[in-house]
C-alpha cells in the first residue's frame, strides 16, 4: 500500500496465497500425521526406530538369505529360511496322505467349488439362484463322491488318508454348512414361547458355549462308542465333524438371536396380521431381515471355526497344522519347524483375512439404509 | 396324556431295537461285518508303529495287528490304524473305538482289572531307562539328583520315575508331554537333562535326533515293562484270537516256519505238531471261529515272531536291538508259546 | 329380537388347530424325545461299563496319584491323591487365565486406542498387529512361541543374567522369591491402614469438590500415604524381608521363583491373540460414543486426556463390557490348549494323565466339563451384574 489510491479502479481481489508450506504436501502430511505434538513425535521416532531395527533382519531371513531351490536338507546352507523343506513336503501339506495319483480329484472338487460359487460373489445376476441351489444340494454329493471314490467308480480313499489343507477346508466347510441351520433352529427355539422348548435350547446353547472344544473333540473321538450300543460306530472324521457342528451351532445361535431381537415388534405383528403361520412368518418376514443384520457376526464365527479346525491335531487327524508338526520331526528335516509354522500361518491368514474382507464388503452391499 | 406315554413306550422300544444284545464273540462278529480290524497304535515310534510321509504304518505293534487281520480274514491288509497318544489309548479301547490296542503298552495289574482290559501276551519284554546327553558327564541314573526329566504323560514310566527318585531320596522335575516325539525334542533342545522311557523307545527316539551319537542310554533299568497287545474285558473269544495270534507266531519260529517256507510246510511237513499248527491235521481253526489254515496265513503274510522282530527293531532295522529277553525260551529268552493242541 | 350370531361364540377351531393344544403336544413330544434319548445313552453306557468291567464312581479321587507335576502352586508330591491333582490342575488353569486376562486387557486397550491415534504410524502399526494376530489360529501361535522362539533361549549354564538376580534360560525365567520374616505382619498391617486412609481421603475429596468445587490432588497424596506408611513400618520393624535368589546348583537353578517356558509361551500366545479381539472391541466402543460428546467436552475446555477419561471411556465401557466378557470366557477356554505344549493345566493333568491312569473317562471328563461350565457361567454372571450397574438408566 505504498502508492496512492488509483482513481476509479475496480476492486480486484489479491490472488489467494498458497497455504503455508508446512501444511501441504509431504511436509504437511508429516506434520499432521506424525509430528503433531511432542508426544506424537516421540512415539513416531520410537516406532520408526523399532521398525528399522527389526524389519530388515526378518525380511532377510524370509527372502534374501533364504534357500529356495534344491531337494534336500544339504541344500539349505544359507543363514535364512529353508523353503526347500516346504517345497519338498508341499504335497503332504496340501493333500495329507491322499494317494498322489488321485490328487486330481481333490483339485477338481476345488475347481468346481470356485467356478460354481463364483456368481454368488458377484452383483445380482441370473445365475445366482441355480448356482446357489447347485452348491447347496448337488455340490456336496459330487465332493463326497470324488473325495471317497466308489460313487463314481474311482478307487476308494479312506478318510484316514485325507489330510493337510484339504482336511482343514473340508472340516471348515462342513462345519459352516452344518452349524448355520443348526444355529438358526436353536436361536428360534430360544425365542420360542413354549417353556420346554426354550429351556431345552437355552441348556444346549449354554452347555456347548461353556465347554472347551478340546474336551468335545476328545469325547467325540474316543468316548462316543461308550454311549452307543456295542458294534455301532461311525467314521472318526464324521464324529469329529459332528462335534464341531454342535459346538459352532451354539455360537451361531447366539449371533442369530441378536438379529432376531433387533427386529421391531411391528414386523412380528404385521406377519401375524397377514395370517402367516409360524414357518412362513419366520421364513418370509423375520429371518431374511434378522440374518442380514448379523452377517458380520456369522462371518466372524466362521473365521473362528476355520481357525478352530487346527484343534483336530489333539485327536490325531492330520490337518494342515498337524502335517507340518509331523514333517518338522522328520529326522531328514530337523530344525525347520519355524519355516513350517510361517508357511501354515500364511495359509491360514490368507483364508481368514479374505473372509473378513468379504464380510465387510457384504455388509456394505446389503446395507439398505435402515441404519441411522 | 395317555397317548403321549404310549408313544414314549414306542419310541423307547424303537431305540432299544438299535441296541444289539452283547454276547461273547461280539467283537469277532463286528470285525467280520465291517471287514477290517481297527487297531490302535502309537503316534510315531520307529520300530513299533511309525507312519511315514506316505501314510504307511510300519513296526512291530502294527505287524501284530496285521497278523490278527491275517488270522481273521486271511488278508493282512484288512486293518485300519488309529494313531493314539498315551493318554487316549485306554479310553479308545474301553469305548470300542478300536478292537485291539497294540501300542507299546505295559502290562500292569490295575490296567488288567480296574480299567477293564485284558493283556493278551507280551510282544516285547522291556525295561525303563534314561537317555542323556554325553556332555552332562552323567554315568549312572543315581547321579540325576535335581535333574529335569522329560517324559510322556499317561505312561507307567511316569509313575516309575516318581517311585525311583523317591526310593533313592532324590529330587526331580518332571516335564511331561503328550507325545513321545515332543519329549525327545524337548530334551534335545535342553528343556530337560534326560529323557526317560522304555529302553526300546529310547533307542527308537535316539535315531530321530539330529546327533544321535551325542546321547547315551544309562545302564540302569529301573522297572519291568512287559509290552503287549490289549483287548477289552468280556469277550473271551476275541481275547483268545489275539492271544494265540502272537503265540502261533512264536511257535512258528520255534518250529523253523518262516513266511517263505510255511505254505510248503503245510503240505509236506510230517511233524504232527507242525501239521496241527498249520491246520493240515485236525480242525483247530474252528475252535477259534477262524479258517482252518489261519496260522498259515499269519505266518505267510506277516512272518514268525523272529522275522517280525528283526524286520522292525532287530538287525534288519535301523534300531539294531538285540533279542535279549525277547529270544525264544530255548535260546535264553522269555518268549514261550503254550502247546498248540 | 335377537340376531342369532351376535352373542354366539365363533365356531371353535378343531383342537388340532388350537395353538395352545399344539404347543402342549410339541413340548410333550420334545420332552419325551429328550428323556428317551437320555435314558438310551445312560442305559448303553451302564451296559458297556458293566460288560467290560470298567470301574466307575468317584472313589478314585482318594487314591495316590504317583506321578510328578512340574508346576504346582500348592504343595504336592507323587504320594498325594488324584483329588489333589485336580486342585493343582485347576489352580494352574486359573493362574494362566487370570494372568492372560490382565495382560490381554491392558494390551487390548492400548492397541485399541492406538488404532484411533492421530499418529499415522502408530495407528497403522496397531492395525497390522491386529490383522496379523487375529487371523492365525491360536494353537499355531502357541506352537510358534514354544517350539520356535523359546527353543532358541540358551541352556542353564549359559543363562542370560540380569543383575545376578534374574536368570533366563530354556528351563524358564528365574526370579528372586521374597522370604517374609515374622515381623512382616506389621508391614502388612500398615499397608492395610494406608489403603483404608486412601479410600477415606478419596471420599472426602469427592465430597469437598461436590460442595465447594475445589479439587484436591487425591492421587498424589494417596500414593504418598501408600508408600510412606508401610515403608516406615518396614524399617521400624527391622527390615523383615529377605530375598531367596536363584543359584545354579547341579543341573538346574535352585531357589527363587521360576516361570516355566510352557507357562510363558501359553501366556504370550493367549495375550497376543486375545488382545487383538479386545482391541477391536475397544475401538468399536470408542467409535460408538457420538462425536457431539467430544465436541461438547472440547467446548467446556476439557483437555484431551480428561475428555478421554471422563467423557469417552465411561460411555464406551457400556458398549465394550458385553463383548469383553465373551473374550474373557474364550481366553479361559482357550487355555486348555496348554495340553499341546505340556503346561500342566486342568485338561492336561486331570482330564489327561489322571484319566489315563484310572481309566475312568466318564467321571474325569464330566468333572472337567463342569468346572469349565461353572467358570463360564460364573464369569458371565459377574459381568451381567457389572453390566447392569453400568447400564444407562433411562427416564
Amino acid at each position: 500500500m505504498t502508492e496512492p489510491n488509483p482513481p476509479a479502479a475496480t476492486f480486484t481481489p489479491h490472488p489467494d496465497l498458497p497455504p503455508p508450506a508446512a501444511t501441504t504436501g509431504v511436509i504437511g502430511w508429516l506434520r499432521a500425521n506424525l509430528f503433531s505434538s511432542p508426544l506424537n513425535a516421540l512415539m513416531t521416532l520410537l516406532v520408526a526406530a523399532a521398525l528399522l531395527r527389526w524389519i530388515p533382519p526378518i525380511l532377510d531371513w524370509l527372502i534374501f538369505s533364504a534357500d529356495w531351490s534344491g531337494s534336500s536338507r544339504q541344500d539349505c546352507t544359507g543363514e535364512g529360511a529353508c523353503w526347500v523343506f516346504i517345497k519338498q513336503r508341499l504335497g503332504q501339506f496340501i493333500y495329507g496322505f491322499y494317494p498322489e495319483d488321485q490328487r486330481w480329484r481333490v483339485n477338481l472338487v476345488w475347481v468346481i467349488a470356485v467356478v460354481a460359487s463364483w456368481p454368488l460373489f458377484l452383483k445380482r445376476n441370473r445365475l445366482q439362484v441355480p448356482a446357489g441351489l447347485f452348491m447347496l444340494f448337488v455340490f456336496p454329493v459330487i465332493a463326497y463322491g470324488l473325495y471317497t471314490g466308489p460313487l463314481f467308480g474311482l478307487p476308494h480313499v479312506e478318510t484316514s488318508q485325507w489330510g493337510g489343507l484339504m482336511l482343514t477346508l473340508t472340516i471348515a466347510v462342513v462345519g459352516i454348512a452344518g452349524s448355520l441351520p443348526g444355529g438358526i433352529l436353536l436361536a428360534l427355539g430360544r425365542r420360542s414361547k413354549m417353556p420346554v422348548i426354550r429351556t431345552l435350547c437355552v441348556t444346549i446353547i449354554e452347555f456347548w458355549r461353556g465347554v472347551p472344544l478340546i474336551t468335545v473333540l476328545f469325547m467325540s473321538s474316543v468316548m462316543l462308542p461308550l454311549f452307543l450300543p456295542e458294534g455301532m460306530s461311525f467314521d472318526k472324521l464324521l464324529r469329529a465333524l459332528i462335534g464341531v457342528v454342535l459346538f459352532e451351532s451354539a455360537y451361531i445361535a447366539e449371533v442369530v438371536r441378536g438379529g432376531l431381537q433387533a427386529i421391531p415388534k411391528g414386523q412380528y405383528e404385521a406377519a401375524d396380521a397377514l395370517g402367516l403361520n409360524y414357518p412362513k412368518a419366520m421364513g418370509l418376514i423375520i429371518l431374511p431381515q434378522a440374518l442380514k443384520l448379523v452377517i458380520p457376526g456369522i462371518v466372524n464365527t466362521m473365521i473362528a471355526l476355520f481357525k478352530d479346525t487346527s484343534l483336530v491335531i489333539i485327536i490325531g487327524l492330520y490337518d494342515l497344522l498337524n502335517s507340518i508338526q509331523q514333517a518338522a520331526v522328520d529326522p531328514n528335516w530337523l530344525g525347520f519347524a519355524t519355516e513350517g509354522y510361517v508357511f501354515a500361518a500364511l495359509l491360514y491368514w490368507v483364508f481368514c483375512f479374505s473372509m473378513s474382507r468379504y464380510s465387510q464388503h457384504l455388509e456394505r452391499r446389503l446395507h439398505t439404509g435402515h441404519k441411522r | 396324556m395317555r397317548k403321549s406315554s404310549h408313544s414314549a413306550a414306542v419310541v423307547t422300544a424303537a431305540l432299544l431295537a438299535f441296541a444289539g444284545t452283547a454276547h461273547a464273540g461280539a467283537t469277532l462278529d463286528a470285525v467280520k461285518k465291517k471287514g477290517f480290524v481297527q487297531c490302535g497304535v502309537s503316534d510315531g515310534l520307529p520300530g513299533f508303529s511309525y507312519t511315514d510321509d506316505k501314510g504307511n504304518v510300519s513296526g512291530l505293534d502294527a505287524d501284530l495287528c496285521r497278523a490278527v487281520a491275517a488270522a481273521v480274514f486271511g488278508d493282512a491288509t484288512k486293518v485300519k490304524f488309529t494313531p493314539l497318544t498315551a493318554k487316549e489309548r485306554f479310553t479308545a479301547l474301553q469305548s470300542g473305538e478300536i478292537d485291539i490296542l497294540s501300542r507299546n503298552t505295559t502290562w500292569t495289574s490295575s490296567r488288567d482289572t480296574a480299567l477293564g482290559l485284558n493283556f493278551t501276551g507280551v510282544t516285547y519284554y522291556d525295561g525303563q531307562g534314561f537317555l542323556v546327553n554325553k556332555k552332562l558327564g552323567v554315568k549312572s541314573a543315581k547321579e540325576l539328583d535335581g535333574a529335569s526329566i522329560c517324559i510322556q504323560a499317561g505312561t507307567t514310566t511316569e509313575l516309575n520315575l516318581a517311585d525311583y527318585f523317591r526310593a533313592n531320596n532324590m529330587k526331580f522335575t518332571p516335564i511331561s508331554y503328550d507325545k513321545s516325539d515332543e519329549s525327545a525334542k524337548a530334551m534335545e533342545a535342553g528343556r530337560c537333562d534326560g529323557l526317560t522311557s522304555d529302553q526300546s523307545q529310547l533307542y527308537a527316539q535316539r535315531i530321530k535326533l539330529a546327533a544321535p551319537d551325542d546321547y547315551i542310554v544309562l545302564p540302569e533299568v529301573i522297572s519291568k515293562e512287559p509290552l503287549g497287545p490289549v483287548v477289552r474285558h468280556g469277550d473271551d473269544e476275541w481275547f483268545d484270537i489275539v492271544k494265540w495270534t502272537l503265540y502261533v507266531q512264536v511257535a512258528a519260529e520255534e518250529y523253523g516256519l518262516t513266511s517263505k517256507n510255511v505254505a510248503e510246510a503245510a503240505k509236506t511237513s510230517t511233524n504232527p505238531d507242525v501239521k496241527r499248527l498249520l491246520g493240515a491235521e485236525g480242525e483247530k481253526g474252528k475252535d477259534f471261529g477262524l479258517a482252518n489254515d489261519w496260522v498259515v496265513n499269519v505266518v505267510r503274510q506277516v512272518g514268525n515272531y523272529g522275522e517280525m522282530f528283526n524286520r522292525n527293531v532287530g538287525d534288519g532295522s535301523p534300531l539294531k536291538i538285540k533279542r535279549g529277553l525277547n529270544a525264544l525260551w530255548n535260546q535264553g529268552g522269555l518268549q514261550y508259546a503254550p502247546p498248540f493242541r | 329380537m335377537t340376531t342369532p350370531l351376535a352373542g354366539a361364540a365363533p365356531a371353535r377351531p378343531p383342537f388340532w388347530n388350537d395353538p395352545a393344544v399344539r404347543a402342549l403336544v410339541f413340548q410333550a413330544l420334545a420332552l419325551i424325545a429328550v428323556i428317551a434319548l437320555g435314558w438310551y445313552l445312560v442305559h448303553n453306557t451302564q451296559q458297556n461299563l458293566a460288560q467290560r468291567g470298567i470301574a466307575s464312581g468317584f472313589g478314585f479321587l482318594n487314591n495316590a496319584a504317583g506321578f510328578g507335576i512340574v508346576q504346582h502352586l500348592i504343595d504336592y508330591s507323587p504320594a498325594d491323591s488324584y483329588g489333589r491333582v485336580f486342585w493343582i490342575g485347576l489352580l494352574n488353569t486359573l493362574l494362566v487365565s487370570v494372568l492372560g486376562i490382565v495382560f490381554a486387557t491392558v494390551l487390548g486397550f492400548v492397541v485399541g486406542i492406538a488404532r484411533l491415534s492421530r499418529n499415522w504410524l502408530v495407528a497403522k502399526i496397531a492395525m497390522v498387529y491386529v490383522e496379523i494376530f487375529r487371523n492365525i489360529p491360536l494353537l499355531l501361535q502357541i506352537f510358534f512361541w514354544y517350539f520356535a522362539v523359546l527353543r532358541t533361549v540358551p541352556n542353564p549354564r549359559n543363562s542370560l543374567a540380569f543383575g545376578d538376580a534374574f536368570f533366563l534360560n530354556i528351563r524358564g525365567l528365574y526370579v528372586p522369591r521374597p522370604v517374609f520374616g515374622d515381623d512382616f505382619v506389621w508391614v502388612l498391617g500398615a499397608l492395610a491402614l494406608a489403603v483404608v486412609l486412601a479410600v477415606l481421603l478419596g471420599r472426602w475429596a469427592r465430597q469437598r469438590q461436590a460442595t465447594t468445587g475445589q479439587p484436591f490432588p487425591v492421587f498424589l497424596v494417596s500414593l504418598a500415604i501408600l508408600v510412606v506408611l508401610p515403608g516406615v513400618t518396614y524399617f521400624a520393624a527391622g527390615q523383615p524381608l529377605t530375598w531367596d535368589i536363584p543359584k545354579l546348583a547341579g543341573f538346574n537353578f535352585r531357589g527363587g521363583w521360576v516361570v516355566i517356558p510352557e507357562l510363558a509361551a501359553l501366556l504370550v500366545a493367549l495375550t497376543l491373540y486375545t488382545a487383538t479381539f479386545i482391541a477391536e472391541t475397544v475401538r468399536a466402543g470408542i467409535l460408538s460414543v457420538s462425536h457431539g460428546q467430544t465436541e461438547a467436552a472440547g467446548a467446556l475446555g476439557l483437555p484431551n486426556g480428561l475428555t478421554l477419561r471422563l467423557i469417552v471411556i465411561p460411555q464406551a465401557m457400556r458398549v465394550i463390557i458385553p463383548p469383553l466378557t465373551s473374550q474373557y470366557l474364550n481366553l479361559a477356554k482357550n487355555s486348555t490348549l496348554a495340553a499341546a505344549i505340556g503346561y500342566p493345566d486342568l485338561v492336561a493333568t486331570f482330564a489327561g494323565t489322571v484319566l489315563n491312569q484310572t481309566g475312568q473317562a466318564i467321571e474325569t471328563i464330566a468333572i472337567t466339563m463342569s468346572v469349565y461350565l461353572a467358570l463360564s457361567l460364573g464369569i458371565s454372571m459377574l459381568m451381567n451384574w457389572y453390566n447392569k450397574r453400568k447400564a444407562l438408566v433411562e427416564r
